[in-house]
Order: structure tokens, then sequence, then C-alpha cells
């Protein structure tokens, strides 16, 4: 550290972080109206998925400064989280066999 | 260390490949410190993943109801009971601190010492908001609702280990934050990052860079709870 530090002083304008800070709010409030209002199914789910990964994507992106970071770092971080997308799916495939089973063993089969 | 100016380097993809393929350094003008953050809060989102497949795996997999959380977490306001009023005041608290931190972070670096400080300050006081109403949140629900990792009064049983596994895990993080917070708004007062003051435990000197590492981890606490926010109160 310390010698390099000349070309790491990126300092934004305050505008962007509270802007950022003002869509962060807005998201928050229609995932909470989602709620409120009582939405449900396939609407309510993909309008949940929608803004917690807008609000996810924001703050990785504006507040961690991952936006300004080189590639070599962004791919290190993201890469590993499609093993979490594979894992889901897995055992997303494995909750439905256990609710089939229960299903046939404790309902259909008693 | 210092002989390449990064403004020069390729960028994007073709960065990425001088980079790795470079025999040196990987993460070109990234300090350590910063790199190790990023590596242990990816090791940290395996865990809350690990976590939050296993609820979904848990509720997809019962035949009893699981509990509505929006009953569940309601608050009644002047004789009107409003769905998951506290839950949505404690999001709004904790971005509120992850935006006060990402202007520390920005003063820090341009070593405007008193607001750097003062911002930090503000963070760490609504991290500690935050963690008052999830203690309120918690013995409501143990003393008041009666739940118990193993019971609730709700529906499927399984609902409580989640409940405070979670969420208590991610408290945890909040706490560690709000600590840290405090000890960095401290040494930023104190002018540490100025004088080159050595830290207590390190025994190193250090700099602003230091708050934007402390922002990531914070912001990391902030990005768990969306997560936590969508798949467990409003799913």
């Amino acid at each position: 550290m310390g010698t390099d530090k000349k070309q790491e002083v990126h300092t934004h304008k305050l505008g962007i972080y509270l802007w950022i800070w003002g869509l962060l709010f807005v998201f928050s409030f229609f995932s909470y109206m989602v709620d409120y209002m009582e939405f449900q199914g396939l609407l309510r789910w993909s309008l949940i998925v929608f803004f917690m990964l807008a609000k996810a994507g924001f703050i990785m992106a504006i507040f961690m400064h991952l936006y300004w970071e080189r590639w070599a770092i962004v791919n290190v971080l993201l890469w590993p989280m499609t093993a979490i997308g594979v894992f889901i799916a897995i055992m997303a495939a494995e909750a439905y066999y256990t609710f089939f089973t229960r299903m046939f063993y404790f309902v259909v089969g008693s | 260390m210092s002989q390449f100016d990064i403004e020069k380097l390729p960028k994007g993809s073709k960065g990425f490949m001088y980079d790795w393929g470079s025999d040196q350094r990987a993460f070109k003008g990234v300090p350590w410190g910063k790199a190790m953050m990023w590596i242990f809060l990816l090791s940290d989102t395996f865990i809350f993943s690990c976590f939050l497949i296993s609820l979904m795996t848990a509720r997809a997999s019962t035949v009893v109801p699981w509990p509505y959380a929006s009953e569940v977490f309601g608050l009644t306001v002047f004789g009107t009971s409003v769905p998951l009023l506290l839950i949505a005041i404690m999001t709004f608290v904790l971005i509120t601190s992850s935006g006060t931190m990402a202007i520390a972070v920005k003063y820090g670096y341009e070593k405007n010492r008193k607001l750097c400080g003062w911002f930090l300050l503000a963070t760490a006081i609504g991290g500690l908001t935050f963690v008052g109403m999830q203690a309120f949140e918690w013995s409501k629900l143990i003393f008041h609702d009666g739940v118990r990792p193993w019971y609730n009064p709700f529906g499927a049983e399984q609902f409580g280990a989640f409940f405070f596994m979670v969420t208590g895990f991610h408290g945890t993080h909040v706490s560690i934050g709000v600590i840290f917070l405090f000890i960095f708004a401290r040494k930023v007062f104190r002018g540490d990052f100025d004088t080159g003051r050595k830290g207590y435990f390190t025994s190193m000197k250090s700099d602003y860079e230091a708050i934007e590492i402390l922002g990531l981890y914070w912001h990391f606490v902030d990005l768990v709870w969306v997560f936590i926010f969508a798949f467990f109160y409003l799913w």
C-alpha cells in the first residue's frame, strides 16, 4: 500500500449517492406495497424478485463501487454466484420431490 | 508495486486477461485489504445463501401451511393493524445508514476528516436503531407470541428455527458492524488517517482506504437484508 495511492482517488459527486439512496427508498416502498396490496401468486413473486435484484444491483454497483472496479475483481466476485444459482435449482428439485413423497406416503398412503 | 499507472492499463475483458496474465498481482489498483474484504464477503454470501436455500427447501417441502409473515410481523397502530410495519421501518433505517456510509466513504477519500467522522457516526446510530428494533421484534415474538425454534402458534414448526437463525445471524453481522463503525468514527475524529497513527491491534499505519473497506462490509449487511426482506418476510 502507500505508494500507489495517487491513482486510487476516485471520488464521485455527492448527487449520485443521494440519487441511489432515493431510488433504494422508492424500490423498498414498492416492494413493501407488494405485501400491503396483497398481490398473490406469480405477480407477487416476480415483483418481489424484480425489486430485490434492482436494489441489490444498485447497492453493489454504486455504493460498493463495483461499477468502477477493474474487470478482474468483478469477475472473481460475480462468477461464484452462478454456483449458488445451480444450488438453488438442485434444492428446488429436491424440495418438490420431498413434498411429493410426503403427500404420497402421509396423505395418500395412509 | 507502483510500476503501473492504472489509467493506462487495458480495461474491460482485455484488462481482465492482462491482469491475470501478468505474472504479478491479479487485482491491479485494488488494495489488498479491499480484495480480502471482497473475498470474505463472497464467503459470507455463501453462508447466507445456504440459510435462504434451506429456507426454500423447508418451506416448499412441508405439508403444513407456512405462517403468513404479513400477519405475524404486523403491528397495531392507533387501533388499525398495519402489515409488516416494523420490518418496513427497519428496511428504511438500514438503507438510510447505507446511504450515510456511502457518503462517509466519499468524504474519506476527499480527506474531509470532520464530515467523514460525522457520517460514520450517523451510520453507527442507524445500525444501532436497527438492532434495537430487531431486539423489540424478537422479544415480541418470544414473550408475547411464544415462538420457539421448535414451535410457533402460526403454522409450520420450522418457521421459528429459520426466523431465529436467519435474522439472528444477520443481526450479529449488524452488531459487529456497529462496533467497528464506532471504533472507526473515533479513529477518524482523532485524525489517525491523517497523522499516520498506528492501529492498536495491527500496529500498522492506515488511511481512508480503511473507511471504504468498512463501507463494503456495511453495504453487504444492507445487501443481505434486501434478500432476507424479500425471501423471508415478503415471499
